[in-house]
């Protein structure tokens, strides 16, 4: 049996963290769009990061980068 | 009228059919034009925008060809700093007035679902007519057409 404490806490929780969700309109999107929020913003990393993700995954090529999925280039 | 139609889109809670005027009560920056009894395109755009940079270069062809008519553009920047729409004026000079909207209440009132977003006002400045975004020559068609409309109304 669930104490109905937890669940007025578990509520609380929920409504407080809905509390933080905000539409942004079209005109105040100037910060989301800098260049800074772009994930591809450094060419090293990102080509790094792909090499990791293809080598784990074994799928090279899923993201239009040649190779054959053995996760060896 | 399939273009026309196509240029028309009233968001909801936009401004479509009510008076925008006067101009002045919105705390915009800049000098304002002279908009009483002419037929105003409000351009809102901001520095962040990649169609807005597209679409400066056909706005300013548009106002040549259209202020000896009675047609004010008047571009409506909605940047949060300054410096953005300075830097993007300099690279891109234009013609046509420019003010901020720098406590974006008339941004907020006509409520513009996409940027760019240009709202035409007749001669009461009561909107008639919106269109989001650029897409070009056909968005400039469109625009024409809806000015054409305007000035052809007493």
């Amino acid at each position: 049996m669930i104490n109905k404490q937890w669940v007025w806490l578990f509520f609380l929780l929920m409504a407080g963290l809905g509390g933080g969700c905000a539409s942004v309109k079209p005109w105040e999107r100037g910060t989301l769009s800098d260049y800074t929020m772009r994930p591809d913003r450094d060419p090293l990393s990102d080509s790094l990061y792909e090499h990791i993700y293809f080598t784990r995954e074994g799928a090279a090529g899923g993201r239009g980068v040649g190779g054959g999925g053995c996760g060896c280039n | 009228m399939m273009l026309l139609a196509s240029g028309l889109h009233a968001e909801s809670g936009g401004a479509l059919g009510k008076s925008l005027y006067p101009l002045d009560s919105y705390g915009l920056e800049g000098t304002l034009p002279v908009v009483q009894g002419k037929i105003v395109l409000l351009d809102f755009w901001a520095s962040w925008c990649g169609p807005c940079a597209k679409s400066f270069p056909a706005l300013d062809l548009l106002y040549k060809e259209y202020r000896e008519r009675g047609v004010v553009i008047l571009g409506v920047n909605v940047d949060e700093k300054r410096s953005g729409m300075d830097k993007f004026l300099e690279k891109m000079p234009v013609s046509f007035p420019i003010v901020r909207d720098a406590m974006q209440k008339l941004v907020g009132r006509v409520n513009v679902g996409s940027m760019p977003t240009s709202v035409l006002l007749d001669r009461n400045g009561r909107e008639r007519f919106r269109h989001s975004g650029f897409r070009g020559e056909e968005t400039m068609t469109a625009l024409r057409a809806h000015l054409d409309t305007l000035l052809g109304e007493p």
